[in-house]
Formats: structure tokens, C-alpha cells, sequence
């Protein structure tokens, strides 16, 4: 065993209560073909799971897609649950209908970036490549 | 990863069945990061406790549903579970999309239950070369039951075998007649044979084909395969399913178990010695003025591979100074 074969595992993650997962899955298709490992969770994830899933996958990095505004009580709590499982060196962006007014509030809550809609996903990708914390 | 660097600790949280250790120690197998193999030396004497059940069959059948309904109820039983569900890795971009925790929501805060998504990253036969690896840790961690999902296999996938004690191959209605049944390959892996999706029509014909199937062949085995009807989503058969697999495993227990684990220790031998050979002696053998000499020789048509591999073979043996002078 000597050929180190890392990937980067990533978790797109869609919480709250919305069912629109188009963005989501694009997000996971162009980080798949850009060569990362890419574990979806399906619709409406709770904290718990979302948290609980990143530990059990033991994932580099972290997106959340949300449509339904619940962001500024979801994310923050998202970010606890990680911190209380240790998970600190975990690289969380999100994406979604996101308000610019909420953006700072999220960032001091732990969320590395976050993008809008019409984000091209090499931005996103070359963005993961350089913010993978580990 | 930072705060847990030390392989001691790690195996001892392992040992403990601690999420964040068997989480990082699999992703370190999964990397074949230089501390894997002392891991696997120091976990390997606290296992072979757990049950491990193979799930494969074609893609689109139902395992990862039919794994989720069959953990639940083995949940009801205070099992404790380890799931490790296998997709493929494209071997274009090596990139993977890993979605079989979607169909298995309900387990994700379950504590009892350890699910871990693997990539092959391009190993072939419907596992990842470090799911047997990823096994073991769950086995050492107390897990009751580990269930391993392959990918959606072709006929000819049957890597599993090799390590699972019960191999349970899923099928669903309308996916072939009696011929496909009779063909070799996934159809002589199973020792339980699942049709899904019983709720469908034709169910009940895909069982038949099955079973007639089964009955032509003329192997002797003293553990004859069950075929059993279910539908996940509505969960019909589900109970009988998990007494199946009882069933099973109450006959290894029997002695047959002993036989598979030899043979499974000798598979598991050859594997080890064939990544050692691989890496330490071809590797050592292409730093040599020979290996060169012998693709050249080779490629001119002077020489056949299988007698170079011979004389560099013979070569290795031989103390260093004799090196690069015949090839």
C-alpha cells in the first residue's frame, strides 16, 4: 500500500422544506465530473442528518442548497451540530435563493461563501479545489 | 485531519465504535494512506464477529430500498448495523456520484446504524478495492450485521462472494426469462435470490423462472438457495426475508462457515500478496536498467514478455551486482 489515491469527498446537502433539487443536482454533476466523489442526500434533510451524514461519509467539504428563506435558522444550526461532532475542518458553502442582506450573518456563522444563481459551475469548481481544507 | 493523527487512537476509537474514528480510518484505507496497513494489523484480530451480507444484483432493482427495509427490521431485532454501499466511479473523469443514501433517509440519525458511501474508483468486479478493508473496520467496531451494497452489477460482477458469509442477489419482474436465469455468473453467487418489486405483475412468473432455473443445476451444494418474493416499498416479504438470512446463517454455523472463512483467508492471502508483488516488485524491478532493456527487446520482437519476465524474475533473486547484465 504506498500509491495515496485522496479524492475529494463532498456532501451536497438539501435542508429546510423545499423540493426544487435542480440546482443541487447540477452542483453534484459538474463536481462529479470534475473528478471529486459526490454523496447526495435527497430532499428535505434535517440538521441532524445533514451533520450526521458528513461524519459517517467523513466528507472535505460541505454544500447546502436552500430555496425556501429557512437559511438563517438552518444554516447557523448546521454548523453547530459539525462543531459539536468535531467536525471543524470541514469546508461548508451554500447556494440557492439567497437574500445578499443574509449573507454576512451566515459567513459569521461558519459558511465559507455562498453563490446565487448563474454561478458557471467552473467557478464553483476551481472555488472547492482552492477552499478544501484538508 | 488534525485532531486525530495518532494511529493508536484511532484504532482504539475504532475499538469503541466511535463514528469519527471508524469514519476517518476508512477514508484512510480508502486513500491507501501509508498508515492503512498498520490499522488493518492492528484491527484485524477483533474481527470476524460480524454477519456480513452482500446485496447485488442488476441496477434499477431496488438494493439500496430493499437494504433500508431490511436494516429497519433488522433495527426492530437490536441489531446493530454497518452499511457500505458501493457506486461506480466514471472512469473518464474519476469522479463519483454516490446517491444510496437517498433511498435509506430513514437510517441516517439512526445510532445504531453506520452507513458509508464507497466509490470503485475503477476497481472492477462491483466493489471498491477497499471495501473489504472498510468491513473490517465496521467488523471491529461491534457491528452485528454489515451489509454491502454493490454497484448495480452486470452478470459477471461477483467480487462480493469473496466477502460476504450471505450473498442475497436482488432481481425485479420483467428483467429476463428463463434463459437469462440460466446463464452464469450472478445466478450462481446467490444464496438467497430476492425478487422485488412484488408487487408487480409478473412477480410471481420471475420467482417460477428462477426456482426452475436453480433446480437445473447439478452442482452439489449442501445449502440450497431460497427465492423469495418482496416488494420495499410496500414492505411485503420483508419479515421472511430476514428469516432467510437467519436461516443461513444458522446452516454456516453449522460448519460451513469454517470452510468459507479458509477460503476467504486464502483469497484475502493472494490479494495481499498480488498488491505486494505489484508494488514492491515491479516497482522495484522498473528502476532497473533491465526493465528498459526487456520493453525494448520486447517491442522489437527479439523476445517474448513471458521469457523476460522469467529472466527479470531470476535476475531479482539473484544479489544486486548482477543486475542489468542479462535481460
Amino acid at each position: 500500500m504506498s500509491k495515496k489515491e485522496k479524492k475529494i469527498r463532498v456532501l451536497i446537502a438539501k435542508p429546510g422544506l423545499d423540493s426544487h433539487d435542480r440546482g443541487a443536482k447540477i452542483v453534484a454533476r459538474a463536481l462529479r465530473d470534475a473528478g471529486m466523489e459526490v454523496i447526495y442526500t435527497g430532499l428535505r434533510q434535517t440538521p441532524e442528518q445533514i451533520a450526521e451524514t458528513a461524519l459517517q461519509e467523513d466528507v472535505d467539504v460541505i454544500g447546502l442548497s436552500i430555496l425556501s428563506g429557512a437559511h438563517p435558522t438552518l444554516f447557523p444550526r448546521i454548523m453547530q451540530l459539525l462543531k459539536k461532532k468535531g467536525m471543524t475542518d470541514v469546508m461548508v458553502f451554500a447556494g440557492g435563493i439567497i437574500p445578499e442582506e443574509d449573507i454576512p450573518a451566515l459567513k459569521k456563522a461558519g459558511i465559507k461563501e455562498v453563490f446565487g444563481p448563474g454561478t458557471p459551475t467552473s467557478t464553483l469548481i476551481e472555488y472547492v479545489r482552492n477552499n478544501v481544507s484538508k | 485531519m488534525t485532531q486525530v493523527t495518532d494511529v493508536q487512537r484511532l484504532v482504539q476509537g475504532v475499538f469503541h465504535g466511535e463514528k469519527r474514528a471508524i469514519a476517518r480510518t476508512i477514508s484512510m484505507i480508502e486513500n491507501n494512506e501509508p498508515e492503512a496497513q498498520k490499522i488493518i494489523s492492528l484491527i484485524y484480530q477483533k474481527t470476524g464477529r460480524s454477519h456480513i451480507i452482500g446485496i447485488t444484483g442488476p441496477p434499477g432493482a431496488g438494493k439500496s430500498t430493499l437494504v433500508e427495509k431490511l436494516a429497519k427490521e433488522l433495527r426492530n431485532r437490536k441489531t446493530t448495523i454497518g452499511i457500505i454501499a458501493v457506486d461506480p466511479t466514471s472512469p473518464f473523469t474519476g469522479g463519483a456520484f454516490l446517491g444510496d443514501r437517498v433511498r435509506m433517509q430513514d437510517l441516517s440519525t439512526d445510532e445504531g446504524v453506520y452507513i458509508r458511501s464507497m466509490a470503485t474508483r475503477n476497481n472492477p468486479g462491483g466493489l471498491a478495492r477497499a471495501t473489504k478493508d472498510a468491513a473490517h473496520v465496521l467488523d471491529a467496531a461491534g457491528k452485528d450485521v454489515i451489509i454491502i451494497e454493490t454497484v448495480g452489477a452486470g452478470q459477471s460482477e461477483v467480487e462480493v462472494v469473496k466477502v460476504a458469509q450471505t450473498v442475497v442477489v436482488v432481481l425485479a419482474p420483467g428483467l429476463g426469462d428463463d434463459i437469462q436465469a440460466i446463464k452464469a455468473g450472478q445466478m450462481e453467487i446467490g444464496d438467497i435470490f430476492v425478487v422485488n418489486k412484488g408487487d408487480r405483475e409478473n412477480a410471481n412468473k420471475a420467482v417460477t423462472d428462477i426456482k426452475a432455473a436453480l433446480e437445473l443445476s447439478t452442482e452439489e451444494r449442501s445449502w440450497k438457495p431460497l427465492v423469495l418474493k418482496a416488494s420495499a416499498l410496500t414492505g411485503e416479504g420483508i419479515g421472511e426475508f430476514v428469516e432467510s438470512i437467519e436461516k443461513h446463517r444458522a446452516y454456516l454455523s453449522k460448519g460451513a462457515l469454517d470452510l468459507q472463512r479458509r477460503a476467504n483467508a486464502e483469497t484475502e492471502l493472494i490479494e495481499a500478496l498480488r498488491q505486494k508483488i505489484t508494488q514492491t516488485i515491479i516497482q522495484d524491478l522498473r528502476q532497473k536498467g533491465a526493465w528498459v532493456r526487456a520493453t525494448e527487446r520486447i517491442s522489437a520482437r527479439e523476445i517474448d514478455p513471458y521469457s523476460a519476465a522469467d529472466n527479470l524474475l531470476k535476475q531479482k533473486a539473484k544479489p544486486p551486482k548482477h543486475e542489468g547484465v542479462q535481460a
